[in-house]
């Protein structure tokens, strides 16, 4: 009964939805203000049905409700709580529901937060976001139903992926979706601005904390993806380059150009067609990733489905939101022309090569991405293209990126000179060099020129943004970008020297040996069975001296899942600021020793660091007082 | 041409110059690490580069995983139904690497006919097949190949 209501909670959605974009956008372009009004309205009504919807989805897997089948292939009795309420979003249709929830969930909020924009323009907006819920419920409807019944029920589920079975995992998709989501919101704020003809100093004090939010969700999610990889997946790395860490990455960046776009329409009235495209294009490489990772073309642990009718909707559906948006874009960029002037050297221009070089490197993944899947959708052949290649592009293009990054700030708006810097700057490069320089000298490792140039970029950032955050009036938007910079010169730190610095072995080890590695003594005390309610696991013991002092007690596990019969490794890290230790078991060898993996990374921790100051900075300068203050005033007029 | 035109060309020229380079160097950088796929029998027909990472996948050989005593070295046999052909490999391989697994190595072949593989993916899931391995085997795959 309960998922029959779900079901029809759906319908119910899909039908609200047509009405929340059909209404609204006619009534706006009719003038007509009933219609007009009648978005605020849908939108909730439509929030509603989807939380009703979501919430007997939750149910079915809460009370193992085995004959819904969904629930059946990924939930089991012996799960707990924490998981069978994550396991809503664990495979192909549960994700999809949250996705659509959280599509729901943005519109709602920017009806309620918005209070001030004009009748007209959030209709727009709403209806817009309203278009592409139809999109995401008629997918789900039509190929994906996560309410389909299994009759007859089975005594038991196939439980959820054990890999998913983590709390780390539990919260990264709904972050990565919050962020995915959330440029829908930008996205529909762009598409109303097209069709009113009409952008303003205001349209970019209500896009940008949308925005930022967005953005500051997405940075979260891609850096507990991160994280999650580093310690669940054994592998140790952090960055794989694998398609659908690009197809999370690529929003990212586009998403921040677009921050840096919007703060040169608002203060300067510049770039607003470009503003306006890129809007588009995050929107756009979302949907793209959704695509990418749910349509099964992809080979790899987020491809849970590989039903080409679904790859080839939402495809279709790619097609027609950016076929769609881009024709009005032809359209209508012309009255977005901004006639004013800056010189070369200004704060414009540094911008502007801030938001070109994002730009390439976004192309440049979006090539190595899908390059491969396009030459095997022509049968020319299969090929793949493997992390050099990414990190040979991306590291020359970081460079200058982080380069007008720090100048940027230093920089003013319209015009500046090299003269009205003079000294500062010199002392800036001298303090960047000099702490840069002096940081790689003292590590504990070998000098490598990589190492330094990565550390003095990292100074040239820090440097430069406290010295233009001490030089500004302190506002909000001032703390979020320093923040936020911040943030980046210490994953910067974090991947230069996690990837010059650390050592990795493969090693075979008996009970009572030991390896020796970057200092520090590995010492394997041999294997024994454990057994807990979900899985069988050898664990291993491995104890870690330096100079004969112990530093930590490590017990890896191989683990098998016992529902699933699914093999697993569960690492031993060792966490720290300046270094993890990490310890994976590999497999049993002959005359009772066993091969192992032992890692030290040195710094690996300030990478997701790094990703938290960014997440934080984007929050803070969300809350700015001018995008509340200037809302009234607009409400007002 | 007035100063400020002047300028915004000479702006508009760096950007151009600069996207230009950037693109040089990313397709510079595709082609030197563009892998291609081979099933087993292309490679024993010849087909696979000789001094280049390619990638091979097939099932693993039931009885042919041979683990060196005294090192880390293993070698296994893989086939496409068709062909068969030995990957040597050094290390830890993956949790799901088992006898009858698709897999897929990447490496390079040796002039003794073995691949020496850099890397051994198997996937994450017992019931996963990588889909070149899928594509490379005769139309009844996984079941019968155990």
């Amino acid at each position: 009964m309960i998922p029959e209501i779900g079901h029809f909670a759906l319908i119910l959605a899909l039908v609200v939805a047509v009405v929340q974009t059909a209404v609204p956008l006619l009534g706006s372009a009719l003038g007509n203000p009933r219609w007009i009004g009648l978005a605020k309205p849908a939108t909730r009504l439509q929030l509603l049905f989807m939380v009703i919807a979501y919430a007997c989805l939750t149910y079915a897997f809460i009370t193992h409700d085995f004959s819904v089948k969904y629930v059946a292939s990924n939930s089991h009795t012996t799960m707990p709580l924490l998981y069978r309420v994550s396991g809503v979003w664990g495979a192909h249709e549960g994700s999809l529901l949250l996705w659509a929830l959280i599509l729901s969930l943005w519109a709602v909020s920017v009806s309620v937060f918005s209070r001030s924009i004009p009748a007209v323009m959030l209709a727009r907006v709403l209806g817009v976001m309203g278009f592409v819920a139809v999109g995401f419920l008629l997918f789900l409807l039509v190929t994906s139903n996560p309410f389909e019944r299994l009759l007859p029920a089975p005594a038991d589920g196939r439980s959820l992926n054990p890999l998913l079975q983590d709390p780390g995992l539990a919260i990264h998709p709904p972050m990565l979706y919050m962020g995915y989501v959330g440029f829908s919101v930008a996205f529909a704020f762009a598409v109303a601005a097209m069709l009113g003809g009409k952008l303003d100093a205001a349209w970019t004090r209500w896009v940008r904390p949308w925005t930022n939010i967005a953005w500051m969700f997405l940075t979260l999610g891609i850096a507990l993806g991160s994280w999650w990889a580093y310690y669940e997946l054994g592998w140790g790395g952090w960055w794989f380059w694998d398609p659908v860490e690009n197809a999370s990455l690529m929003p990212w960046l586009v998403g921040t150009a677009l921050i840096h776009s919007l703060a040169v329409s608002e203060k300067r009235g510049a770039f607003k067609a470009w503003t306006v495209l890129l809007a588009v294009f995050a929107f756009s490489l979302s949907l793209l990733g959704t695509f990418l990772v749910r349509s099964g073309v992809l080979t790899s642990v987020h491809a849970f489905a590989s039903d080409p009718g679904r790859g080839l909707f939402i495809l279709l559906f790619l097609v027609t939101v950016v076929g769609l948006s881009l024709t009005l874009y032809a359209f209508r960029a012309k009255q977005f022309t901004s006639n004013v002037s800056f010189q070369l050297f200004s704060r414009e221009t540094g911008l502007l090569l801030n938001n070109v070089i994002l730009v390439v490197m976004a192309a440049t993944i979006l090539l190595g991405t899908l390059y491969p899947l396009v030459m095997d959708a022509l049968g020319i052949g299969k090929i793949s293209v493997g992390p050099p290649y990414f990190n040979s592009v991306i590291v020359p293009l970081g460079i200058p990126l982080v380069m007008v990054m720090g100048l940027g700030v230093l920089l003013r708006w319209k015009r500046d000179s090299i003269s009205r810097l003079g000294t500062d700057l010199i002392l800036l490069v001298i303090v960047a060099l000099g702490v840069g320089l002096l940081f790689s000298l003292l590590l504990r490792y070998d000098w490598e020129v990589m190492a330094a140039v990565g550390l003095v970029m990292a100074m040239w950032i820090a440097a430069t943004t406290v010295f233009s955050a001490w030089r500004q009036k302190r506002t909000a938007s001032v703390w979020g970008a320093a923040l936020a910079h911040t943030g980046m010169a210490i994953t910067i730190i974090g991947i230069s020297l996690t990837s010059l610095y650390s050592s990795e072995k493969d090693v075979r080890l008996s009970a009572g040996q030991q390896y020796q590695m970057a200092g520090y003594a590995f010492q394997f005390q041999g294997v024994k069975k454990v057994s807990e309610t979900a899985f069988d696991a050898y664990q291993g013991t491995v104890d870690i001296t330096r100079d004969g002092q112990p530093v930590s007690h490590m017990e890896p596990q191989k683990r098998v899942y016992k529902v699933q019969t699914m093999p697993m490794t569960e690492a031993g890290i060792d966490a720290g600021l300046f270094r993890d230790l990490f310890v994976a078991l590999g497999e049993p060898l002959e005359g009772g020793a066993w091969s192992l993996r032992l890692y030290h990374k040195p710094f690996i921790r300030w990478i997701w660091l790094g990703g938290i100051f960014m997440a934080v900075g984007g929050l803070l300068a969300a809350t700015d007082r001018r995008y509340r203050l200037k809302l009234r005033r607009a409400g007002n007029a | 041409m007035t100063p400020v035109r002047k300028k915004r060309l000479l702006l508009i020229l760096a950007l151009v110059a600069g996207v230009g380079v950037a693109a040089t160097l990313v397709l510079q950088a595709f082609n030197q690490n563009m892998m291609f796929y081979y099933a087993p029998k292309e490679v024993k027909a010849g087909n696979a580069p000789a001094n280049h990472d390619f990638r091979v996948g097939g099932l693993v050989v039931k009885g042919t995983v041979k683990r060196d005593p005294n090192n880390l070295d293993v070698h296994f046999d893989i086939t496409d139904m068709t062909e068969t052909v030995t990957v040597k490999y050094t290390g830890i391989l993956p949790d799901l690497f088992r006898e009858g697994q698709g897999i897929i190595a990447r490496g390079r072949l040796l002039p003794s006919g073995v691949i020496e593989a850099a890397e051994v993916l198997a996937k994450h899931d017992e019931n996963y097949m990588p889909p070149e391995v899928a594509a490379s085997l005769p139309q009844k795959p996984a079941s019968e190949a155990k």
